[in-house]
């Protein structure tokens, strides 16, 4: 299977540049094992990436692949979905670069449904930049810009997706490789933005400065505190204040962006013959 | 082999120098199979207890190891 996964990898340019124990390769290779399972032709599979740890991915990564500017990984993926619609795009984030400076463009691919298939490294903080806060840091935890704890709320990046009109939206964690790569899957399947978080450890600026152990035991912290979407069901809001619910989230119908787009050019053209 | 599954081949690979040594694979198998040799970088130690899981593939941020289960 690994073969199989390190057959669309750039070899050459392995080792990749992560950290020992960072989670960012496990949400690879779930990622390559899921193009791989939903039988991609690699010469029509795309995928972006923004700027950060986690979208260092695309360039290991032997597909069409554009590492775009800081935030703005959607908008270019928006842009080769619109002209060529035909492709199966993968758009690869951090959580900063996802929710802070590219927060817009990520409400706005949502609200459009057009079908991207967003898989957000979510690592809590900057790590490539030296450890700053981002929108998923936890409050209380520590960065280097809040040496004394975080004060502000995280976002919820699942509700975000939802709220903003994504119509499938899941979340899994690098202990849960195998469910990740099932819901990357089940996301590229849906005909419309899709957004699958993907909880990974940072042991280097997140870990270390709050004492969280390495890479295996963030690992296994995951495993302790993740709950599936059926057990959470049952648990009151307390008992799920510091828990991470993992699995399908939300699935809805709404038109999707290209198609609605394509029938109007059809139209149009009807209408100038 | 009492009680054993079905007969297998478990094929265990390592490419040891993508390996960086943080321990994952050793700590999530369940048959200790793996271990870290002197340099600190992954080495097959007990290639016979393997039972093919794959956890140690799943979980390597690296690449490093590629388990393939062949039914006898």
């Amino acid at each position: 299977m690994l073969n199989q996964v390190v057959s669309s990898l750039r070899q050459e340019r392995l080792p990749h540049i992560w950290c020992p124990g960072c989670g960012n390769g496990i949400v690879l290779s779930a990622l390559v094992k899921a193009i791989h399972e939903l039988g991609c032709d690699p010469d029509k599979t795309v995928v972006v990436s923004g700027i950060g740890c986690s979208s260092r991915a695309a360039g290991y990564l032997d597909f069409n692949t554009l590492h775009t500017t800081h935030g703005r990984a959607l908008a270019f993926a928006t842009g080769i979905k619109l002209a060529r619609p035909e492709l199966t795009v993968f758009v690869l984030m951090g959580d900063g670069d996802a929710t802070a400076i590219g927060g817009n463009h990520f409400i706005h691919a949502a609200r459009r449904n057009i079908d991207l298939t967003a898989v957000i490294f979510n690592n809590s903080i900057y790590g490539m930049t030296g450890g700053q806060y981002s929108p998923l840091t936890p409050v209380q935890k520590r960065t280097t810009t809040a040496p004394y704890g975080h004060l502000e709320r995280a976002f919820d990046i699942a509700e975000l997706a939802r709220g903003a009109g994504a119509t499938y939206v899941a979340r899994a964690t690098t202990y849960h490789a195998g469910l990740l790569k099932n819901l990357i899957v089940a996301g590229a399947r849906n005909k419309g933005f899709s957004v699958i978080e993907a909880i990974t450890a940072c042991p280097t600026a997140y870990g270390r400065r709050n004492k969280l152990g390495n890479g295996l035991q963030m690992l296994l912290w995951q495993r302790d505190h993740a709950v599936t979407v059926k057990q959470a069901a049952k648990m009151s809001p307390e008992e799920l204040r510091d828990k991470i619910v993992i699995g399908e989230l939300y699935r809805a119908e709404a038109p999707e962006f290209t198609a609605t787009y394509e029938e109007l050019v059809a139209r149009l053209a009807q209408k100038e013959k | 082999m009492a009680g054993a599954a079905a007969p297998k081949v478990v094929r265990l690979e390592v490419q040891r120098n993508w390996c960086k040594g943080c321990g994952i694979c050793v700590a999530l198998c369940p048959k200790e199979v793996l271990k870290l040799d002197e340099f600190g970088k992954v080495t097959v130690a007990e290639p016979a207890a393997c039972i093919g899981c794959g956890r140690c593939e799943d979980h390597c941020p690296d690449f490093v190891i590629s388990v393939e289960v062949e039914e006898k």
